[in-house]
C-alpha cells in the first residue's frame, strides 16, 4: 500500500470520486490546469479533462453558489477554497442557501456540495492564511462540518463527503498536510512517509462522517481534538506524562457523541483543545455537552486550550498557537481538579 | 504643520465636497414624473441576429424594445408573430394571475395568512417567458414570478395551501407565504434572501451543458438587488462559462421604498451592467407581451444554441405594495402607476387581440368571470384543508429535511418537544 501525504490522499480521494461518477467534478481558485495553490487537484484535469476540473473565478460566493445550482441540477461539484479565511463572501450562500434548500422546499431540492478548504495556523500565514473558521458552520443547521487529521481520514472521508447527500464543509488542516506536526515548531518535523495512517490504498473506500477516532487509550483524561490539535494533543500528553485518552473527533457535525461519552465516563476528565478562539468556539458546544451528559462523573472542571480572542498574528504566532506546553498545562490542572 | 500637512482655515479657496443622495423624481403630492425614464417608440429597437456578437448587442441595452403600438399594432423587426391562440392563453393566464392576487390579497385582509405579494402589472413578465420556455427548463425565480406557476398550469389550490402553511402545504409550512417551490413545474425554491438565486441558475446552467443536455435557465432579480454581490458573480460566471441561461432584471422602478436611482438606475440602465461582462444585453418593454416573448425567444435560441447567456431588463412598474406589510402611499405618488409611460400589460395585449378581431369585451368579461370562479374554486379547496392557523403540517415535520439522514441532536430534540 502507498505512503502517501495528505495532499495526496485528498488528489486520490478526488480521483477515485471522478472516475466512479461522471457527475462529479472539482472547481475553484486556482485549481484547474495548475492543480491548486497546494497542488490538492494537481494533474485532474489532465486525467479528466478540462471541463471535469478547472479554475472558478477570484468570487467565492459565486464558486459556492455555482457549486449549488449544479448540485441542483444533479451533479456532485468539489469545489476549493482557497484558504478557509477566504470563505466568508461564500457565508451567505452556504448558510442561507445550501443549508436550507432542502428543507425549504420539502426535500424535493437538494444540495450535494462539497467545499474543501485548506484551515488552520502554523504555517506564518498571518491573519488572513490562518483562521479556524469551521464553528461558524457547525452552529448551522443543514450543514456537515468535518476535520480530517491524517492521510487515511482524509481520502475516506472526502470520499464520504462527496457521496453525501448534503453539503458538507470539508476542513482540511494544512499544517499536516506534509506531515503530523505536533506544534513543537523548533523542532524538525516527521513527514508522512512511514506512518500507519499514511498508508493509503489506491481504491474507493470511506470513512463514515460521524465516527471519532481514538488515536490513544488512556485512563487520567480525555482529550478532545480535531486537526492539528490531534498531534500536539498526543504531543502534549507526553509532555506531561499523562495517560491521556486522545480522541480524534474527525466530523464536528455529525458528532459522534457516543465515544465522548463513554471516554468522559471512563476517565472522569476532559480537555477540549481547538485552534479556534475560545468565544463560542466548537469546544464551548463540547463543554456544554460533556457537563450535560458526564456532570456526574467529572473530577475536575473541563479544560479548553484555544487559540485567543484576538486576530490572528504573525510574528507572535507560537504565542497564540495553543502547542504542547499549553496542552500540557492543561492537563495537568485537569489532573489537579 | 510639522507633519507637513495643511489645515483647513489655510485652504479656504478649495472647493467643498458635498456627498450625493439620490432622490427620485416624485414623492407623495408630487406629480408622477418618468421624464427621466428612456423609451424609444414601438419597432424602433433594431434586432440583431440570434448569432450576433454580444458587441453587437450593446445598443440594445438603451433602446427600448417594444412591438406593440399606442394604437395595439405589432409592428417591427421584433414581432413575434405569435398565433391568436397563444396570446389568448397570454392574456388569460394574465387576467387569472391578477385575480389569484386579488383573491389572496383580500384573504390577507380577512386574516386568513400573514403575508402576501401581489405581481400587479408585471404579469406579462413571468407568463409570456413560461410560455416559451419548457417545464424542463429551470426557473429561479423571485416572489413576483407566480405567474410561471399559473401560466403552466400549476393547481391554485396548492398555493393557496401553500400561502395558509395549512396541512396541505407542499413545503411544510416551512417558508413564508408565496415561497413556492415545484420541481415538477421547473420553479425553483424562492429565497427570501434577495439575490442568491442568481447565480445559482448560472451554476443550474452550467450542469446542464457539463452534461450535454439541452436544458436552459432562467433567473430573475429585481432592479433593487441588482447591487447585491450575488449578481455580478452571477454575470462573471455566466459570461466566463458561456452557461445557458437567460439572466433577466425585472426593473419594476421601486425596491419596497427605495427607487430604482439608489441601485445606479439614474447612472446608466440595468441592461447595461452586462456590457462590461461582454454578455449580450436587451432592454425590453415588460408590459408588451409580444416584446416580452420575442426578446425571451431571441435569448433562448442563443442559450439553446451554445452562445450562452443574455441580460435582459424587463422594464415594468410595481403597481401595488411591495408586500402587505408595506404602504406606498407614504413615498411614492399615488398615480404613477396610471401615468407609467408603459401602460398596464393586460390592457395592452386586450387592446391588440382585439384589433386582431380575436377578442372583444364579451370574451373579456367571461376571462374575468372564469378567472374569479377558478380562484374561488380553489379558495373552497384550501380553505376546506384550513387557513393560517387553523390547521398546520405536523410539528413533528418541523424536525425533518434538515439533513437526508437521522441526526441524534435532532431525534432528542423532537423527543423533547414530544414529538
Amino acid at each position: 500500500m502507498p505512503s502517501l501525504n495528505m495532499i495526496q490522499a485528498l488528489n486520490s480521494a478526488i480521483d477515485t470520486a471522478m472516475s466512479a461518477d461522471p457527475n462529479v467534478l472539482s472547481f475553484g481558485q486556482d485549481t484547474g490546469y495548475f492543480g491548486g495553490v497546494f497542488r490538492v487537484t494537481d494533474g485532474l484535469q489532465g486525467k479528466h479533462g478540462l471541463t471535469r476540473s478547472f479554475d472558478a473565478p477570484i468570487a467565492e460566493a459565486g464558486i459556492v453558489a455555482t457549486a449549488i445550482g449544479m448540485a441542483v441540477y444533479g451533479l456532485r461539484p468539489c469545489v476549493e477554497i482557497q484558504f478557509a479565511d477566504y470563505i466568508y463572501p461564500g457565508y451567505d450562500q452556504l448558510v442561507s442557501e445550501a443549508a436550507k434548500i432542502r428543507y425549504r422546499s420539502g426535500g424535493e431540492f437538494t444540495t450535494p456540495i462539497t467545499v474543501r478548504t485548506p484551515y488552520g495556523g502554523g504555517i506564518y500565514g498571518g491573519q488572513t492564511h490562518s483562521q479556524s473558521p469551521e464553528s461558524l458552520f457547525t452552529h448551522i443547521a443543514g450543514l456537515k462540518t468535518v476535520v480530517p487529521s491524517n492521510p487515511y481520514d482524509a481520502k475516506g472521508m472526502l470520499l464520504a463527503a462527496i457521496a453525501d447527500d448534503d453539503p458538507v464543509l470539508f476542513f482540511e488542516p494544512k499544517r499536516i498536510y506534509n506531515g503530523p506536526f505536533d506544534g513543537w515548531h523548533d523542532r524538525p518535523v516527521r513527514p508522512w512517509a512511514g506512518h500507519e495512517l499514511a498508508e493509503v490504498p489506491e481504491g474507493p473506500y470511506t470513512v463514515p462522517l460521524g465516527q471519532a477516532r481514538t488515536m490513544r487509550q488512556g485512563a487520567d483524561l480525555t482529550v478532545l481534538a480535531y486537526g492539528t490539535m490531534v498531534w500536539v494533543s498526543l504531543a502534549a500528553a507526553e509532555e506531561a506524562g499523562v495517560d491521556a485518552e486522545v480522541i480524534d473527533l474527525r466530523s464536528l457535525v455529525p458528532l459522534d457523541i457516543d465515544a465522548i461519552v463513554a471516554s468522559v465516563k471512563k476517565t472522569g476528565r476532559c480537555v477540549v483543545v481547538h485552534e479556534a478562539p475560545r468565544t463560542s468556539g466548537y469546544g464551548a458546544e463540547l463543554s456544554a455537552l460533556v457537563q450535560e451528559r458526564c456532570f456526574h462523573h467529572l473530577e475536575a472542571p473541563i479544560q479548553r486550550v484555544t487559540g485567543w480572542d484576538t486576530p490572528y498574528p504573525h510574528a507572535q504566532e507560537w504565542d497564540y498557537f495553543p502547542g504542547p506546553k499549553r496542552v500540557a498545562e492543561a492537563m495537568r490542572r485537569a489532573m489537579e481538579g | 504643520m510639522p507633519d507637513g500637512s495643511i489645515p483647513p482655515q489655510d485652504r479656504p479657496n478649495a472647493p467643498k465636497l458635498s456627498l450625493h443622495i439620490p432622490e427620485p423624481a416624485g414623492r407623495p403630492g408630487d406629480a408622477p414624473d418618468f421624464s427621466a425614464l428612456p423609451l424609444s417608440p414601438a419597432g424602433a429597437a433594431p434586432r440583431p441576429a440570434v448569432e450576433a456578437a454580444p458587441r453587437d448587442t450593446h445598443g440594445l441595452a438603451y433602446d427600448l424594445i417594444r412591438v406593440l403600438d399606442e394604437t395595439g399594432q405589432a409592428v417591427g423587426p421584433w414581432n413575434p408573430r405569435l398565433d391568436p391562440d397563444h396570446l389568448r392563453r397570454g392574456l388569460q393566464a394574465m387576467i387569472l394571475t391578477r385575480a389569484f392576487d386579488d383573491r389572496m390579497h383580500r384573504a390577507h385582509r380577512q386574516g386568513k395568512t400573514s403575508f402576501y405579494m401581489k405581481c400587479t402589472g408585471e404579469e406579462a413578465i413571468a407568463i409570456a417567458q413560461a410560455m416559451v420556455l419548457t417545464r424542463e427548463d429551470m426557473t429561479f425565480p423571485t416572489y413576483r414570478q407566480q405567474g410561471i406557476l399559473i401560466a403552466r398550469g400549476y393547481p391554485l389550490a396548492t398555493m393557496m395551501n401553500q400561502i395558509y402553511s395549512n396541512a396541505s402545504d407542499p413545503i411544510l409550512g416551512r417558508q413564508l407565504p408565496i415561497m413556492y417551490s415545484s420541481k415538477e413545474f421547473g420553479f425553483f425554491t424562492i429565497s427570501g434572501n434577495l439575490g442568491t438565486q442568481y447565480p445559482q441558475a448560472v451554476g443550474w446552467a452550467m450542469a446542464s451543458a457539463y452534461k450535454g443536455d439541452d436544458r436552459i435557465a432562467a433567473a430573475y432579480i429585481g432592479d433593487g438587488a441588482t447591487a447585491e454581490g450575488d449578481f455580478h458573480n452571477a454575470l462573471t460566471f455566466a459570461a466566463v462559462y458561456r452557461a445557458p441561461v437567460i439572466l433577466n432584471i425585472v426593473n419594476n422602478q421601486w425596491a419596497i421604498s427605495t427607487f430604482s436611482g439608489m441601485a445606479g438606475g439614474g447612472l446608466t440602465t440595468f441592461a447595461a451592467k452586462g456590457i462590461a461582462y461582454g454578455l449580450p444585453t436587451l432592454r425590453v418593454d415588460g408590459n408588451d407581451f409580444l416584446a416580452v416573448t420575442a426578446a425571451t425567444q431571441w435569448a433562448e435560441q442563443r442559450a439553446r444554441s451554445n452562445l450562452g447567456a443574455t441580460v435582459i431588463e424587463f422594464v415594468s412598474y410595481r403597481a401595488a405594495q411591495h408586500s402587505t406589510s408595506d404602504d406606498p402611499s407614504r413615498y411614492r405618488p399615488a398615480d404613477e402607476f396610471d401615468n407609467f409611460p408603459l401602460g398596464d400589460p393586460i390592457a395592452r395585449l386586450r387592446r391588440h387581440l382585439t384589433g386582431l378581431g380575436e377578442w372583444d369585451d364579451a370574451r373579456q368579461a367571461a376571462a374575468e368571470a372564469d378567472a374569479v370562479e377558478q380562484v374561488r374554486a380553489a379558495g373552497r379547496e384550501a380553505e376546506a384543508v384550513g387557513t393560517l392557523g387553523q390547521s398546520r403540517p405536523s410539528v413533528k415535520t418541523m424536525f425533518e429535511d434538515v439533513y437526508a439522514g437521522d441526526d441524534w441532536r435532532i431525534r432528542e430534540q423532537r423527543q423533547e418537544v414530544g414529538v
